[in-house]
């Protein structure tokens, strides 16, 4: 029997020769990875656990990204970032990306990639539930708790249950113009529900995941945990062979699925039979598609995140925007300041991204997990009262961006560009069909 | 947590289903220092404050778990339905439980994050029922968790039910948590 891409990744770092689900193995970590909302109990713990002059166990795999509550005027938020860089002067740590400096990134999981540290074969860990956005390179990548981090600090171990592994496998040659990564993942959470993938592996494979581009995959795999996944993965090739080389010479091993190897399910999807969708207030398993919700009423558009937030979510988002004025408060947040940079830079017909988005009326903000996650009343986006939002971001429970008497749709930056220029909830087919006409 | 076999007893506090970390501990509360023997407290006090009022301490709702200006609850035992715990992996959502007297939580199904950390960090017991006990049970009711016998009696209601063993996490429950197992096993030195 063949392992799976997962079962073998974990069966290398336990140094067994196989692993099976549901056995519980001590993993050798690669990358450990914390920011400002849960490092300083992680690191409170550890100097708990290993003493006041402990050192982490290897400084060169510990990487520390405050993205949070960045921009803010909250002093005990300002104090976890101070927390932040005492530590990383006290443990000489090169990785870390501090507030203030040209190092600065902004949201964790777009910045490991960036910075090379999402690699095949490789085992990552992380104190953010979207952690997992980094299985779209092929590597092991799940979240943790601040207990599971100062654990890892101390050792370089942790115990994980191999999870089963689910396999999603898509047909098709490419997406079509109007769809997006986030249409995809929508679809796949509401037909499975926000826990059925819980404890378990999702795997995106087929002819259709190869013809997507390395943001579309880490878009998918970002929304695993909404499934409740432990990980998602997509098998490497040379799209990803191509990103990781351009960001670090760190050598690394690529895994690949046994043909013969064991899932708990398979689920077959057409890229070609697929529309946007939408997530309703409150769950993201709340599916509809944009048609069926189309006029909707809406306050609100915000375009950021980990999910939303990237390079390609903003070109969507200007493709439909450019010559428009924005009916909503539109709010534009890019997920790390190497995006910001490049909304200065990228063009569409000779006009930087950035000025489309002015020019169209939109609020843009600083690169961090900004309104995403609510924070502290000052946030830059939050939904303080009752709006209605529709969000590229990733979670629309009660209270998420902010105010538990505010509602989310979350869909993909498409559909939320649409919305902002027309002032409803409104299908992207209408502008994507103009543009091609 | 409850460190022993030892019956774990006290009031019900129920609540639905996909009860994610948001709603256990809104975002904007997530600065307070867990060290800090009196900020800490503030957890006490804003756990379950994101859960809608009407959701809150089921079947009547618009019960809050700790009582405003307090930073304790009255309730010991948390009744949910599936998929307790959804959402983020910040720790501060069994934190804040056990900061507000939480000792244990009776739920068919856990997110996984969720539960890892209410083990690992020697929380409370996530402890899994076979069946969906937050329709039966009701906010108030004297709640008795037998740890040996795998059973969960409603006082007040008398009726009893079975719920799971612990499985595989057992010895690290029963240790108190990751640390306190690994230094049983001699994978971290003694303090």
């Amino acid at each position: 029997m063949g392992m799976t891409l997962t079962e073998k990744i974990l069966a290398k770092h336990s140094g067994r020769d196989r692993v099976s689900p549901g056995d519980n193995v001590w993993v050798d970590v690669d990358v450990l990875m914390t920011h400002d909302v849960c490092g300083p109990p992680a690191i409170g713990i550890f100097h708990k656990q290993f003493g006041e002059n402990a050192k982490v166990w290897d400084k060169n795999k510990l990487v520390i990204i405050p993205d949070h509550y960045i921009f803010t005027n909250d002093k005990y938020a300002n104090r976890n970032v101070d927390v932040l860089r005492a530590f990383a002067a006290e443990q000489d740590l090169p990785y870390f990306y501090d507030v203030g400096t040209d190092s600065y990134k902004g949201v964790c999981h777009v910045a490991l990639p960036e910075e090379g540290f999402t690699r095949p074969g490789e085992v990552l860990f992380g104190t953010d539930s979207h952690t997992c956005t980094a299985g779209a390179f092929g590597q092991f990548a799940t979240g943790i708790g601040n207990t599971d981090a100062a654990f890892i600090m101390g050792t370089g171990k942790l115990w994980v249950k191999v999870p089963e592994t689910m396999r999603f496998v898509f047909e098709g040659t490419s997406l079509p113009p109007y769809l997006m990564a986030k249409d995809i993942i929508l679809q796949i959470i509401g037909d499975i529900g926000v826990d059925g993938a819980t404890y378990r592996t999702m795997e995106f494979a087929g002819e259709g995941i190869k013809a997507l581009t390395m943001e579309d995959r880490m878009t998918l795999t970002n929304m695993a945990i909404e499934a409740g996944g432990k990980n998602g993965v997509v098998e490497p090739d040379e799209v990803t062979e191509a990103y990781v080389k351009a960001r670090t010479d760190h050598p690394y091993e690529k895994v690949y699925s046994d043909p013969d190897a064991k899932y708990h399910s398979i689920h077959h999807y057409n890229l070609e039979d697929m529309v946007p969708m939408v997530a309703k207030p409150h769950s993201p398993d709340n599916k509809a598609t944009v048609e069926e919700v189309e006029g909707g009423y809406l306050d609100r558009a915000y375009i950021g995140s980990c999910t939303g937030g990237k390079l390609s979510d903003f070109r969507a988002a200007a493709e439909i925007i450019r010559g428009n004025k924005v009916k909503l408060d539109t709010y534009i947040v890019p997920a790390t300041t190497e995006i910001a940079r490049a909304l200065e830079t990228e063009t569409i017909f000779g006009t930087p991204l950035i000025d489309i988005f002015r020019e169209a009326g939109c609020k843009i903000g600083n690169a961090s997990c900004a309104a995403c996650l609510g924070g502290p009343s000052d946030t830059f986006g939050r939904l303080n009262n009752e709006e209605v939002c529709i969000s590229s971001t990733n979670r629309n429970y009660p209270g998420r961006m902010g105010s538990k008497q505010s509602q989310v749709y979350l869909a993909s930056p498409y559909t939320v560009a649409a919305s902002a220029v027309t002032g409803v909830i409104t299908d992207p087919r209408v502008f994507i069909q103009e543009t091609v006409i | 947590m409850s460190k022993n076999s030892a019956p774990i007893k006290g009031r019900a506090f129920v609540l639905g289903k996909n009860i994610d970390t948001d709603q256990i501990i809104p975002a904007a509360h997530l600065v307070y220092s867990l060290e800090d023997p009196e900020e800490r407290k503030l957890y006490g006090k804003y756990a379950l404050s994101g859960v809608p009022s009407a959701e809150s301490g089921l079947p009547e709702g618009n019960i809050p778990l700790t009582k405003d200006g307090e930073t304790e609850s009255q309730f010991k035992i948390i009744v949910a339905s599936d998929n307790f715990g959804c959402g983020s992996s910040r720790e501060h959502a069994p934190a804040c439980l056990e900061i507000a007297g939480i000792e244990a939580i009776v739920s068919p199904t856990y997110a996984r994050i969720f539960y890892r950390n209410s083990v690992d960090g020697g929380f409370l017991i996530p402890f899994e029922s076979f069946e969906d006990l937050s329709k039966e049970v009701k906010t108030g009711d004297e709640l008795e968790i037998d740890q040996v016998n795998h059973t969960l009696k409603n006082v007040t209601q008398d009726k009893l039910y079975n719920i799971k063993p612990l499985g595989s996490v057992a010895d690290i429950v029963h240790a108190g948590g990751i640390f306190e197992y690994a230094r049983q096993n001699g994978m971290v030195p003694a303090k």
